[in-house]
C-alpha cells in the first residue's frame, strides 16, 4: 500500500490556490485568466500571490469580455494550452453562454473528434446570503448540467476543492467548476503536493440507514448539520451523499443508497422548477425504486433571491428545513422538527466570522 | 510602421507563393491561377445548388457564389499550415484553403466520410490538415476562438498565421468588439477578414448602422490596423491581404482588420435566388451583376491569354467532371451507423 500523503490544514479557497499553483508549476501550458485574477484580493484568495511566482503572462488579468474570453480560451485549448477562466460570480458567466453552450460543449462531438478537444476549466462562484440579492445568489446547477458535453462539478470540501481542480485542469473536456462562496472560508485537511480526485463519483459524506439525502456544494454542509442533530436527538440516521459531479452523474451510488433507505430527500441550492433536484427524483422514479414515502425537494422557492436579511431568512433553506423535511419523510411529527437548536448565526452568513462585503 | 520595417518584411508577399493556387494550377500567371480557383469553387457550388432539390443533401446550405474572390484572394496568401476559421457561409473559404472536396460533399450528404462524420452538415466544416480549423453558424463565434489559436501559437513559439472570415453582420455582435480589444490588448496579430455583402439575411446595412458609422475608424481606435478594398476584384484582395500580412509581420503586435465589399448572388440560405422577394432593387442587382468576380478577372485575362475562351471551357469541364465523380462516390458511400450517434459527447 502506498503511504498516505502528508496533509495540510487549508481553507477551501487556499486549496483552490494550492491546486492552481500545482497545475501552473507542473505544466507550462496552463494559465489562469479573468477579471481580478492578479489583483490584491485574488478572487477571494484563490489566486492570491500566484502572479508573483508565475508572472502576469500566466496569471492574467482581463477586460470585462466574458464571451470573447471564453472563445479565446477555447481556441487556446485547441492550440495546445490548458486554460482556467474565472468568474467572480456565476451571474457574470451568463454573458458567455453562447461560447460555453454552442462551442465548448459541442466542439469535440460536432466535428466528430477531428476538431480537437477543448480542455478548459471555467470557475464560477455561486453563493447565497449577505444581501447579494437577485443577481449574485444563483447556482444554476441545472442550466449547465443540462448541456451535453459539459462536465459540471461542485466540490464541498477543501480536499475535493484541490483534487477536483487538478482533475478538472487535466481533463480533456470543458469543466464548469462551481464553487460556493460560503465554502471559501471552510477549513479542513488537504493532501500536500499533487493530489487528484476523480470527477466520476458521488461521495458518501455520512453513512445512514433511514433516509438518503442528496446534496450539492454548500447544501452538503447544511445536510451534515441536520444529520448530526437527527442522529443525536431523534435517532434518525441520514445518509448524506455529496453529489460532487452533476454531469456526468454517478447515479449508481444514489440508486444503491435509496434502494437501502427507501426514502429520498434532495437538497438543491437553486430554484425548484426544472431544477437539479427534479432530475434526481426523476431518475429514482424511472429506476422503479420502491419508496416508503414520497420523495422531497428542499430548494429555493421559485422566486429570485431577495437581498434584505429579513426576507433572506424566509427564503434560504437551512439545516432545520432539511431536518423538518426528514422528519416528514420518516413519519415523525413536526414537534420533533421544532426542537432544532437556533442557528448560531443569522441565516444570511455562513458563520459569525464571515466578514462580507460580498 | 517605419519604411525600414516594411522593407524588411516585404519579401513575404513577393517571395511567398500563393501556395494552394500554385499547387493546384502550376505554371500559370497569378491572375489565371486565382481565376481557376474561383472557377473551381463556383462550379462546385453551382452543382450543390443544382442537386439540392434531390433532397439528398438534407441540411441548410449558404452558398458563397459571388463572394469567391475574397476567399481565394486571402487564402492564396496563406501557407498550408496557416489557419483559417469561418462562419455559416464557409464553403468558399474551406475550398480556397485546400479543404478536401470529397469530405465536404460527404458531410453535406450526411455520410460517414463527411469531414464531421455527419454531425455537422454544411455549417460545420473542418479540415485541420489543410489549415481549416472550423466553421460554425453562430455569427461572430469563431472570432475569439481564432484569437485563442493565435495566443497559443505565440505562447508555444509557432509561426502560423491565423485568419478568421466573417460577414459584416458579425461586427454588430458584442463578441467582435470584445475580440478586437483583446487582440489589441494582448498584441496578437490575428487577421480579421470581413466580407461585407451588405445584408444580414434580408436586412440591409442601412437598417443596422447609422450613416455616420465609420467602421475603419472604429477598428483603428482600438489599436488595430485596417485595410479595405473591392472584394470582387481577386487581384485587389490578394494584393491588400499581402500588404496586411506584411504590415503585421513588420509590427507583430497588431491585429489587422480587412474589409472587402462584395455581394452574394444566391439566396441567403438555399439553392436558389431570392431577388423575386424584392429586398434588393433592380439598380443594385444590375450593378453587382456587372461586377461578378469571375467576369472581372476574365476580362483582364483576355488581354494576356489569347486562347482564353477555350481554356476556360476546358477548365470548367474538368471541374464539372471532377465534382460529378466526387458526388457519385459520395452517394455510393456508407451512411454513419445510427448506433454511433452518441459517440464522443465527452472526449476520453
Amino acid at each position: 500500500m502506498s503511504q498516505a500523503p502528508p496533509m495540510k490544514d487549508l481553507t477551501f479557497a487556499e486549496a483552490i490556490r494550492d491546486a492552481t499553483a500545482v497545475c501552473l508549476r507542473q505544466d507550462p501550458r496552463t494559465f489562469v485568466i479573468g477579471l481580478g485574477v492578479p489583483d490584491p484580493k485574488g478572487i477571494f484568495g484563490t489566486t492570491a500571490g500566484l502572479a508573483d511566482e508565475f508572472g502576469m503572462d500566466r496569471v492574467m488579468d482581463a477586460p470585462l469580455s466574458e464571451n470573447a474570453l471564453t472563445g479565446m480560451i477555447i481556441g487556446a485549448a485547441l492550440g495546445g494550452l490548458r486554460p482556467i477562466l474565472t468568474h467572480q460570480r456565476v451571474d457574470f458567466a451568463l454573458l458567455s453562454l453562447e461560447q460555453i453552450v454552442n462551442q465548448a460543449a459541442k466542439w469535440y462531438y460536432m466535428f466528430d473528434g477531428r476538431g480537437g478537444t477543448v480542455p478548459i476549466v471555467i470557475r464560477m462562484v455561486i453563493g447565497r446570503g449577505w444581501g447579494q440579492g437577485p443577481q449574485h445568489a444563483q447556482s444554476l446547477f441545472s442550466w449547465f448540467a443540462h448541456i451535453p458535453g459539459l462536465k459540471v462539478v461542485a466540490p464541498a470540501s477543501p480536499a475535493d476543492a484541490k483534487g477536483m481542480m487538478i482533475a478538472s485542469v487535466e481533463d480533456n473536456n470543458p469543466v464548469i467548476f462551481l464553487e460556493h462562496r460560503w465554502l471559501h472560508g471552510m477549513r479542513g485537511p488537504v493532501p500536500d503536493g499533487y493530489h487528484r480526485a476523480d470527477l466520476d463519483h458521488c461521495r458518501v459524506a455520512r453513512k445512514g440507514t433511514d433516509v438518503t439525502v442528496v446534496a450539492a456544494a454548500h447544501m452538503v454542509i447544511e445536510a451534515m448539520r441536520a444529520a448530526e442533530f437527527a442522529s443525536a436527538r431523534a435517532g434518525i440516521e441520514m445518509e448524506v451523499i455529496d453529489v460532487r459531479c452533476l454531469n456526468p452523474l454517478d447515479f449508481k451510488t444514489i440508486e444503491e443508497s435509496v434502494r437501502r433507505t427507501r426514502r429520498l430527500l434532495v437538497a438543491d441550492d437553486d430554484a425548484s422548477h426544472c431544477g437539479f433536484a427534479a432530475e434526481i427524483i426523476a431518475r429514482v422514479s424511472e429506476a422503479g425504486l420502491e419508496l416508503a414515502a414520497p420523495p422531497v425537494r428542499v430548494t429555493h422557492p421559485d422566486c429570485p433571491s431577495p437581498s434584505s436579511a429579513a426576507l433572506a431568512a424566509a427564503f434560504y433553506p437551512t439545516a432545520p428545513d432539511l431536518y423538518a423535511a426528514v422528519c416528514r419523510t420518516v413519519g415523525r411529527g413536526m414537534d420533533w422538527a421544532a426542537q432544532f437548536p437556533p442557528r448560531p448565526c443569522p441565516v444570511d452568513v455562513p458563520n459569525l466570522e464571515f466578514p462580507g462585503p460580498f | 510602421m517605419s519604411n525600414e520595417a516594411l522593407k524588411k518584411a516585404s519579401g513575404r508577399a513577393a517571395a511567398g507563393p500563393p501556395v494552394r493556387a500554385e499547387r493546384e494550377h502550376p505554371g500559370g500567371d497569378l491572375l489565371w491561377r486565382l481565376f481557376l480557383e474561383m472557377l473551381r469553387i463556383r462550379v462546385i457550388e453551382r452543382r450543390i445548388a443544382e442537386r439540392y432539390a434531390e433532397k439528398e443533401m438534407r441540411c441548410p446550405v449558404h452558398l458563397s457564389i459571388g463572394q469567391e474572390a475574397v476567399a481565394v484572394g486571402v487564402c492564396a496568401q496563406l501557407r498550408q499550415q496557416d489557419r483559417v476559421m469561418s462562419a455559416h457561409r464557409s464553403h468558399g473559404h474551406y475550398l480556397a484553403k485546400g479543404g478536401d472536396v470529397y469530405s465536404m460533399l460527404a458531410e453535406l450528404y450526411g455520410r460517414k466520410d463527411g469531414c464531421c462524420g455527419g454531425r455537422g452538415g454544411s455549417m460545420h466544416l473542418m479540415d485541420r490538415s489543410a489549415g481549416f480549423w472550423g466553421a460554425v453558424p453562430i455569427v461572430g463565434s469563431t472570432l475569439p476562438i481564432a484569437l485563442g489559436l493565435v495566443l497559443a501559437d505565440k505562447r508555444l513559439g509557432r509561426s502560423e498565421r491565423t485568419a478568421a472570415f466573417f460577414g459584416e453582420g458579425a461586427t454588430e455582435e458584442g463578441v467582435f468588439t470584445e475580440t478586437l480589444n483583446l487582440a489589441c490588448l494582448l498584441r496578437l496579430p490575428m487577421l480579421f477578414v470581413c466580407e461585407n455583402n451588405g445584408y444580414s439575411v434580408y436586412t440591409p446595412l442601412q437598417l443596422r448602422r447609422s450613416p455616420d458609422f465609420d467602421f475603419g475608424g472604429y477598428v483603428r481606435s482600438h489599436g488595430s490596423l485596417y485595410f479595405s478594398g473591392d472584394g470582387n476584384d481577386v487581384e485587389a484582395v490578394h494584393r491588400i491581404t499581402g500588404e496586411a500580412l506584411n504590415a503585421t509581420l513588420a509590427d507583430p503586435t497588431r491585429p489587422c482588420v480587412l474589409e472587402f465589399f462584395t455581394w452574394r448572388y444566391y439566396e441567403h440560405c438555399g439553392p436558389g435566388q431570392d431577388d423575386h422577394l424584392g429586398y434588393r432593387d433592380k439598380e443594385e442587382i444590375d450593378n453587382w451583376a456587372k461586377r461578378c468576380p469571375l467576369a472581372v478577372a476574365r476580362s483582364r485575362l483576355t488581354t494576356t491569354r489569347p486562347g482564353l475562351e477555350n481554356e476556360v471551357e476546358a477548365a470548367e469541364k474538368r471541374y464539372s467532371r471532377e465534382i460529378d465523380s466526387i458526388i457519385e462516390a459520395v452517394r455510393s458511400s456508407a451512411r454513419p451507423d445510427p448506433a454511433t450517434f452518441a459517440r464522443g459527447v465527452f472526449a476520453p
